[in-house]
């Protein structure tokens, strides 16, 4: 039984079939990639684990809770994070107050009516953000106002995002991308030390082969809505019918 | 002060010295001088700089933090000013009771108002908050006739029970008080050959405002500001972050409510009437128009919108066609009457031309408002000498601060 089990889960757009009965089963604190080509479905079976659609059929379930139903917030608080395809962080904001807002998430819940404290001496979230932020090598950067980061940094806050909640599972959706070679590196490694470093389980979704095959434990090749091939990284290499799902996308 | 870093201090400090000087700072010119119809520091005015202040700081926690863009908060003016009004017809003349009611009222009627409009965003919850105060302005002007008195408007009348006060034996209606202190007396300080007046209800308001003020202050600075603010940056994230957005909007909807029913309640300590227009979509625009006016989102933009306002509105409907002549005596004849037919649409009843003028030309030069020219202003002489030759168009764009 894994941290995540996804059972029979379809979704259709219209006449489009986006996820075709898909079944999947995450096992804790392992990193499993999802890859396929474009348009296969892996950001929309991600929008079914985060509360974001709810699939047509089938079942989500996380430590044995059902997902499906409940809120964005509710399933972030169970201890789900997300990073986006394109960043979603708080544009008007500061790189460090970015960071302090998922501590406060993690400290005060859902909501919490905190309106006479002040947040510059609230020192421990401080702490706790400006550590998170100078683990992802952005601590010349915290006053810095978040929207005129670049591509890369805008990813890398999202990320710092999302660990500075300490999740149990964590979705990476296109982690490096529009990264230089130089920041994925550093990306990956920064992955590899956290996966090292605490009891975290990690879905990511990757077009990048040098990023899935230094991280992945597990892959899953999608094609189509529907998960063609499970395995180890080594046995997915030369699979044909990874070849051909790839090649048979590409055109 | 607690809770206050040292900017935020000073700047407190600052609003607090113009507060409690104002009857001396707002009246530079000397009683007999022409130029004295431009001093501001007459009770009337004065209260309503800080009336209207409260307001323009309460909308602006609301839209300033959140983003959103309430057109109905009129609605709560009024709302504050019935509250009050009763309190005098039935418990006291003493206004404590009645600002208390008027928050209280105002802050209920924010929560079920909030709770639906919040349902939708961007124009969407605009056209519903205005939808609100137009349906309570009908009801105030009609429908709830006994409790409004529709359009006559809510007034004291001697028969009135005031449960708390002694026998009121002298025939005439009472005055709001404070503790005995009447908000019409004034005293009255003779002092480098002027005579100086100190109005007791401006300074009932302007204390109100200092807390009112320091209170936005601290919620600007708190966690639950940061909250406000990342509702508006981005609710999509902040939902992905195990943040429900809807109760901190709400939170901050109500709250901009009770201020607005605050401001209520004062204008009605001040004259004890309530009367329907109070709730009239114009009264909501106006706030609206402080707010973008002054600088959505700082600190003292509000405030500033608010008096300017309020001082053009007074300044200007004041003059009329014989004091544009006046004015222009010193032009031959012919252009004088020119003159004064050019100008003459924007004074007087027309002074919303000229506020109209104004606000298009700070909109679309300063759009940060008022607050946004001052800090242009004190760049020019805080200029250190290098920073001149730097390309300013090179440099990383710093946070924008909510305060200054
Ligand atoms: N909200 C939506 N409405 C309609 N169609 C959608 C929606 N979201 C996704 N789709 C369609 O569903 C299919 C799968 O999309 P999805 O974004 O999941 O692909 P993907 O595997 O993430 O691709 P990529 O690698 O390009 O990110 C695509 O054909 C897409 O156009
Ligand atoms: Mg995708």
């Amino acid at each position: 039984m894994g941290i995540l089990e996804i059972k029979n889960v379809s979704k259709s757009f219209g006449g489009l079939k986006a996820l075709n009965d898909v079944n999947l089963s995450v096992q804790e604190n392992t990193v499993h990639a999802i890859i396929g080509p474009n348009g296969a479905g892996k950001s929309t079976l991600l929008n079914c684990l985060v509360g974001k659609l709810i699939p047509d059929t089938g079942s989500v379930t996380f430590e044995g809770k059902s997902l499906l139903g409940r809120k964005p917030f509710e399933i972030n608080q169970l201890g789900v994070s997300r990073v986006f395809q394109t960043p979603e962080i708080f544009g008007d904001l500061t790189v460090l107050e970015n960071v302090m807002i998922p501590c406060f998430a993690k400290r005060d819940g859902v909501f919490r009516m905190h309106a006479l404290e002040t947040v510059l001496r609230e020192a421990e979230i401080r702490e706790k953000a400006e550590s998170v932020l100078s683990d992802m090598g952005m601590a010349d950067k915290l006053h810095m106002h978040s929207a005129s980061l670049s591509r890369g940094d805008k990813r890398r806050l999202e990320m710092a995002m999302c660990l500075a909640q300490e999740p149990k599972l964590l979705l990476l959706d296109e982690p490096t991308a529009g990264m230089a070679r130089a920041d994925t590196n550093r990306t990956i490694d920064l992955l590899k030390d956290i996966q090292a470093s605490r009891n975290i389980t990690m879905v990511i979704i990757e077009h990048d082969m040098h990023v899935v095959f230094s991280l992945a434990e597990r892959i899953t090749v999608m094609a189509q809505g529907t998960p063609i091939v499970e395995d180890v990284p080594e046995n997915i290499k030369g699979h044909p019918k990874v070849q051909e799902a790839y090649l048979g996308g590409a055109h | 002060m607690r809770g206050l870093e040292r900017k935020d201090f000073i700047l407190l400090a600052f609003v607090t010295a113009i507060a409690l000087l104002a009857p001396i700072i707002l009246n530079p010119f000397p009683a007999d001088s022409p130029l004295a119809q431009f001093n501001a520091g007459y009770p009337d005015l004065m209260q309503r700089f800080a009336i209207y202040g409260i307001f323009a700081v309460g909308f602006n926690i609301l839209f300033g933090l959140t983003g959103y863009l309430s057109f109905g908060h009129a609605a709560f003016l009024g709302i504050g000013s019935y509250a009050a009004v009763w309190m005098f017809k039935l418990l006291t003349m003493n206004v404590l009771p009645a600002v208390l009611l008027s928050v209280l009222l105002s802050g209920a009627f924010a929560l079920i108002i909030g709770f639906i409009s919040l349902r939708r965003s961007g124009i969407y919850f605009s056209i519903l908050t205005l939808a609100f105060a137009q349906m309570s302005y009908a009801l105030a002007y009609s429908v709830l006739t006994p409790i409004t008195n529709g359009e006559t408007g809510l007034q004291l009348s001697l028969n009135d029970p005031r449960v708390l006060d002694p026998v009121n034996t002298s025939g005439s209606l009472p005055f709001p008080s404070l503790f005995g202190i009447k908000m019409n007396a004034v005293a009255e300080i003779e002092a480098l050959g002027r005579v100086y007046q100190f109005p007791a209800g401006y300074y009932f308001c302007a204390v109100i405002f200092l807390i009112a003020f320091y209170l936005s202050m601290r919620i600007f600075r708190s966690p639950f500001g940061l909250m406000l603010r990342a509702v508006k940056t981005n609710q999509t994230r902040m939902a992905y972050t195990g943040l429900n957005p809807r109760p901190y909007t709400l939170a901050a909807f109500v709250i901009s409510g009770m201020y607005a029913g605050l401001a209520g309640g004062l204008l009605a300590a001040m004259d004890p009437l309530a009367g329907a227009e109070r709730m009239q979509w114009t009264a909501s625009g106006e706030v609206v128009l402080m707010t973008i006016l002054g600088g959505v989102g700082t600190l003292l933009g509000p405030i500033l919108g608010a008096g300017f306002i309020k001082y053009f509105e007074n300044i200007f409907s004041k003059i009329n066609d014989n004091v544009l002549h006046q004015w222009f005596s010193f032009l031959p004849d012919g252009m004088e009457d020119f003159v004064v037919t050019i100008l003459h649409p924007f004074v007087g009843k027309g002074w919303h031309l000229t506020l109209g003028v104004l606000f298009m030309l700070v909109v679309i030069f300063l759009p940060g408002g008022l607050i946004e020219g001052f800090q242009r202003i004190g760049r020019l002489f805080r200029r250190r000498p290098k920073a001149g030759k730097d390309d300013p168009e090179h440099h990383p764009k710093p946070a924008p601060h909510v305060a200054e």
